[in-house]
C-alpha cells in the first residue's frame, strides 16, 4: 500500500470494488474555497473497511455522497470518475443510479434521530427498500424485514415492525438504519458518521455490529468519522482528507505507527488520551489554598414531573439523586454519563437555572439551594456557564462586546470599566481587540467559544459550569480550548465543573471525576481510579467502550 | 386521549360564553335598536312603544336580558327572529345548505390547488413557476375577495355570458348541473385567497420537510422520486397544514359572508348581513354563536386528524 494514489493496475481492480480517481467537487460559488474535493483519487477494497478521516469541512462527507449520487443540487462534480465494475457511476443515468442504491450500494447517516421517517411504523420502512426494488412479494418481504430487525439485535422483532420510530433510542434507531441497510445484501456499504450522535457504550456496540455484519457478508465499508478512537477500532484502510485533499492514504497500521503527514501526525496528537497518573498541572498552589472549597453539595435531589392532569398519570423521572460533592478552587471537577444520565440536570442545579427538591448547595459557607431567584442575583455572576453549541449560545444580533459587557452592566459595573475589561479578556482567551466589534457569525466555532469562555469570565466566577463546552468542536480545536481552560484556571484559580460524555476529554482535564448513570453518581475518583481500577460495574463498562482506548497515544 | 377531549370542551365552553358576552354587549350599544323600525310607523306613540319594548323585554338591564337568552338557548331555545316571527334555529337552517355547499366547493378547490402549487414551488425552487406563483399569491392577497368577484361577473357573465351573475339556481330548474353551473364563480372567488394562503403554507412546509434527513435516506435506499414526494414529503408537509385548515375556518367563513353578498347566494353570510340591517338581534346572535361553535368544531377536529395522522400525538 502507498501513500501517493495509485496507478490503476490489473491486479488491483481485482481487489477493489470501487475506484474514485481524480474527483473534483465544486462549491457553490462565494463559499471559503472553491472545490469540496479536489482530485481524489482512492480504491475501496472488497471486503475491507476503509475509513475516511477529517475533520469538519474536510470533504469526507461530500465524497461519500459523489459515490452515492446523493450530492444536493448546488454542488457538482466537474471532473474525475467513480468505477463500479467497469463503469462509470458519474456517467450513469439517474434511473440507473436509483437502482444501485440500496441494491448495491447503501447508506446509513450520523443523526439516527431524524433519518427515520416518523410518520412510517419500522416495519414498513426496511420493506419499502425491498419493495422499491420489487423485490419478492409482499408476504416474503415482511417475513425477511423480521429477519433482519432481528440480525442487527433488536429485542423482539416482530413486535418492532409495528414501532414508529419516536420509540425507539438512538441505538435502536442507528440498528434500524442498518437493518434497511442490509436489506438487499449490498456489495458496498457508505457509513457517515454512524456512531457520532450516539454514547460511548452505544456507539462500541453498533461498531462492533458494523464490524461482525461486514466479515460475515464480507462486505466493503467506506466508514466516515473525525474520530480516530472509532478508526483505531475498525478500520482495515485509512484516508486522511483535509480542506478536500487526500493527505495520506495507508492501512491502519502504518498511520497509527508511522503516520507520515504533518496533519495525520496533529490529528492524532490532538486525540485526547488516558493519562496514566493524575494531573500534577497545579503543584505549584500552596497546599492550603488547593483545599479551598468554594461549593459543596450535599444530598442534592431533582424529580421532573410531567402530566398529573385530571385524567393522565403524573409521569416522573428521578434527574438527580442525592448528589453530594465539593468544587475546590483552582480545580476541575468532571462529570461523566450517557445521555439521560443526569448530568446537564446536575450543571443545571449547581448554577441555579432549575430549582432542587432538596438538598445542601454550600457556596462559601451560605446555603444557596433555598434561595428565591432574587436573593441569588447577586451572587450569580460568581457562578457561570460555558455552553456546549458556539452557534447557539450567542445572540447574532449582538456585538461581541454588547455580548460581553451586557452582564456586567445590568450587575453594576460602569460602561467604560466593562468595557476595557471585555478587551483585556478577549486578549486573555486569544482573541484581537477587533472582536469587539464584530457579530458572531463572522467566527468560527472555535472562536465562538472562546467568546463564550470569555463572557463567563467577565464576572471573575469562582467557579465555571462548562457543560459539553468542546463536543461540538473538531479534535484539533478541542484541544486548543481545553489548553485555553487550562490556562484560565492556572491564572484566575476558577473552579470548573466540567460535564462531558467524552471520557477521554474528561480523563485529560478532570482532577477528580463523578461518574452518573440514571441520576446516581455511581463512582467518584481522580482519573487514575476512574480508567484503570474501576470500582463500580457501571464505570468499568463505560470505560471498556471508549474505543480505540488501547490504541490511542498516551498524552503527557 | 379522553382527558384531552375533556380539557378542550372545557376551554370551547369558557370561549363560547366570552364570545357571547363581548356579541350580546355590542350588538347592543349600536344605535338605533329593534325598536327603531316602529318608530316611523305613522301614527307611533311613546305609549305603544314602551308597551312594545315591555312586550319584547327590552326595557330590562342589559345583563338580565344576556341571562334570559343564555339561559333559554341552553334549553335549545334560539329565540325568535323580529323579522318574520320564525324561530332562529329554523331560519339558520334554510340557509345553512348554501353557505356550507359554497364552502365545501372552494375548499375542496383551495386546498387541491394550492397544495399542488405549493408542492410544485418547493421542488423547483426558484424556477419560473415559483417566482409566478409567489407574485400571484401576492397579487390574490392584496386585492379584496369582493373586486375580484365584481371582475368575475364582469368578465364571464356579462362580457362572455358564460356563467350566471348571481343566485343558487334558476327558479323553475333547480338541477344538479344548474346548481353547479350557479355554484362556478362564487366558489372560485371565495377560493383564490385560501389558495393564495394554502400555497404559500405548503411550500415552506414542503421545504422544511424536503431536506430532513429521512428524505436522504429514502432516496439512498433507491425509492423512486414519486414515491419519495408523495409518501415521504407530502405525508410529512401536511401534518402542520391539518391544524392550518382548522384555523382557516374563521377566514373561510368571513371570506363566505362577502362572496354571498356580492353573488347574492342565499347563505347565512347574507342573512347575517340583511338581519343586522333590520335590527334583527335573535338572529344575529344565534349566527354569531352558530359560527363560534362552528369553528371550535374545526378547530377540534382539525387537531383529531392530526393526532390520528401523527403517531407521536396518537401513542405519546
Amino acid at each position: 500500500m502507498q501513500v501517493t494514489p495509485r496507478s490503476e493496475s490489473e491486479i488491483q481492480v481485482e481487489e477493489t470494488i470501487l475506484s474514485v480517481r481524480n474527483l473534483t467537487v465544486d462549491l457553490p460559488r462565494g463559499m471559503e474555497r472553491k472545490h469540496a474535493v479536489k482530485d481524489v483519487s482512492f480504491d475501496l477494497p472488497r471486503g475491507k473497511i476503509l475509513c475516511v478521516i477529517g475533520e469538519s469541512g474536510s470533504g469526507k462527507s461530500v465524497t461519500a455522497n459523489t459515490v452515492m449520487g446523493l450530492l444536493p443540487p448546488a454542488i457538482t462534480v466537474s471532473a474525475g470518475q467513480i468505477i463500479f465494475r467497469g463503469e462509470d457511476l458519474l456517467k450513469a443515468s439517474k434511473q440507473d443510479l436509483r437502482k444501485l442504491r440500496g441494491r448495491v450500494v447503501s447508506m446509513i447517516f450520523q443523526d439516527p434521530l431524524s433519518a427515520l421517517n416518523p410518520l412510517m411504523t419500522v416495519g414498513d420502512q426496511v420493506i419499502e427498500v425491498m419493495a422499491s426494488h420489487d423485490e419478492g412479494t409482499p408476504a416474503s418481504r415482511a417475513a425477511r424485514a423480521v429477519e433482519l430487525l432481528d440480525e442487527v439485535g433488536l429485542p423482539e422483532p416482530q413486535e418492532m415492525m409495528h414501532q414508529y420510530p419516536f420509540r425507539l433510542s438512538g441505538g435502536q434507531r442507528q440498528r434500524v438504519m442498518i437493518a434497511m441497510a442490509l436489506a438487499l445484501e449490498p456489495d458496498i456499504l457508505i457509513a457517515d458518521e454512524p456512531t457520532t450522535a450516539l454514547d460511548v457504550t452505544t456507539q462500541a456496540q453498533i461498531l462492533d455490529l458494523i464490524r461482525d455484519i461486514q466479515v460475515r457478508k464480507g462486505m466493503s465499508v467506506m466508514f466516515i468519522t473525525h474520530d480516530f478512537g472509532v478508526v483505531s477500532e475498525i478500520a482495515d484502510e485509512v484516508i486522511v482528507m483535509e480542506k478536500g485533499l487526500i493527505v495520506e492514504q495507508a492501512s491502519a497500521e502504518q498511520v497509527f505507527s508511522a503516520p507520515k503527514h504533518p496533519y495525520t501526525k496533529r490529528l492524532i496528537a490532538a486525540v485526547p488520551g488516558l493519562k496514566e497518573d493524575d494531573s500534577d498541572a497545579h503543584k505549584s498552589l500552596p497546599a492550603a489554598e488547593l483545599d479551598d472549597i468554594v461549593l459543596s453539595v450535599e444530598g442534592l435531589n431533582k424529580t421532573y414531573r410531567s402530566g398529573g392532569g385530571w385524567f393522565s398519570k403524573e409521569r416522573t423521572v428521578a434527574a438527580v439523586q442525592n448528589a453530594s460533592f465539593v468544587l475546590r478552587r483552582g480545580k476541575t471537577l468532571g462529570v461523566v454519563g450517557e445521555s439521560g444520565s443526569g448530568k446537564t440536570s446536575l450543571g443545571r442545579l449547581v448554577i441555579k437555572l432549575m430549582e432542587s427538591d432538596s438538598g445542601k448547595m454550600l457556596y462559601r459557607g451560605t446555603d444557596i439551594a433555598p434561595l428565591k431567584e432574587s436573593e441569588f442575583r447577586p451572587l450569580r455572576p460568581k457562578i457561570q456557564m460555558i455552553f456546549q453549541d458556539p452557534f447557539a449560545s450567542l445572540n447574532p444580533r449582538s456585538t461581541i462586546g454588547h455580548i460581553l459587557t451586557v452582564g456586567p452592566i445590568a450587575q453594576g459595573m460602569k460602561r467604560e470599566v466593562a468595557r476595557s475589561k471585555a478587551l483585556s479578556i478577549l486578549e486573555q482567551v486569544g482573541l484581537d481587540g477587533g472582536t469587539f466589534g464584530r457579530y458572531p457569525h463572522e467566527f468560527s466555532g472555535g472562536q465562538r467559544q472562546r467568546i463564550g469562555i470569555a463572557r463567563a469570565l467577565m464576572f471573575d466566577p469562582d467557579v465555571l459550569v462548562a457543560d459539553e463546552a468542546v463536543s461540538a468542536l473538531d479534535v484539533s480545536i478541542q484541544a486548543q480550548i481545553l489548553e485555553l481552560l487550562q490556562d484560565i484556571q492556572e491564572q484566575t484559580h476558577v473552579a470548573l465543573f466540567f460535564i462531558t460524555h467524552d471520557l477521554r476529554v474528561a480523563s485529560q482535564v478532570c482532577d477528580e471525576i463523578l461518574v452518573m448513570h440514571k441520576g446516581r453518581i455511581v463512582e467518584a475518583g481522580p482519573p487514575s481510579q476512574i480508567f484503570h481500577a474501576p470500582q463500580n460495574a457501571y464505570t468499568r463498562q463505560l470505560v471498556s467502550a471508549i474505543p480505540g482506548a488501547e490504541r490511542t497515544p498516551q498524552a503527557t | 386521549m379522553a382527558g384531552f377531549l375533556l380539557r378542550r370542551l372545557g376551554q370551547s365552553i369558557a370561549l363560547l360564553i366570552i364570545v357571547s358576552m363581548i356579541g350580546f354587549g355590542i350588538l347592543h350599544l349600536t344605535p338605533g335598536g329593534p325598536l327603531s323600525q316602529y318608530a316611523l310607523t305613522p301614527g307611533m306613540t311613546q305609549e305603544t312603544m314602551d308597551r312594545i319594548a315591555e312586550q319584547m323585554g327590552l326595557n330590562r338591564p342589559l345583563p338580565i336580558q344576556y341571562l334570559d337568552w343564555a339561559w333559554r338557548l341552553l334549553q335549545g331555545d334560539w329565540g325568535v327572529s323580529y323579522r318574520d316571527q320564525q324561530p332562529v334555529l329554523s331560519v339558520i337552517g334554510r340557509h345553512m345548505f348554501a353557505t356550507f355547499l359554497l364552502m365545501a366547493s372552494s375548499t375542496v378547490i383551495a386546498i387541491a390547488v394550492g397544495t399542488w402549487i405549493g408542492i410544485k414551488g418547493a421542488t423547483h425552487r426558484y424556477s419560473l413557476f415559483d417566482y409566478t406563483a409567489t407574485v400571484g399569491a401576492m397579487v390574490a392577497l392584496s386585492i379584496p375577495t369582493f373586486w375580484f368577484g365584481l371582475v368575475g361577473i364582469y368578465i364571464f357573465s356579462l362580457e362572455l355570458g358564460w356563467l350566471p351573475a348571481g343566485n343558487m339556481y334558476t327558479i323553475g330548474d333547480g338541477s344538479v348541473l344548474d346548481y353547479l353551473h350557479h355554484l362556478i364563480l362564487p366558489s372560485l372567488v371565495l377560493a383564490l385567497v385560501n389558495i393564495a394562503i394554502w400555497s404559500r403554507y405548503m411550500r415552506t412546509a414542503t421545504l422544511d420537510v424536503i431536506n430532513q434527513d429521512f428524505v436522504k435516506t429514502a432516496r439512498a435506499k433507491g425509492v423512486s422520486e414519486r414515491r419519495i414526494l408523495m409518501k415521504h414529503v407530502v405525508g410529512n408537509a401536511l401534518l402542520p397544514m391539518i391544524t392550518l385548515a382548522g384555523m382557516q375556518l374563521p377566514n373561510l367563513l368571513s371570506g363566505a359572508l362577502i362572496t354571498e353578498t356580492v353573488f347574492t347566494w342565499p347563505g347565512m353570510g347574507r342573512l347575517f348581513l340583511d338581519s343586522l340591517g333590520y335590527n334583527d338581534y335573535p338572529v344575529v346572535m344565534g349566527l354569531l354563536m352558530f359560527s363560534a361553535i362552528l369553528v371550535l368544531l374545526g378547530n377540534l377536529i382539525a387537531d383529531l386528524v392530526a393526532a390520528a395522522i401523527d403517531p407521536r400525538i396518537r401513542l405519546a
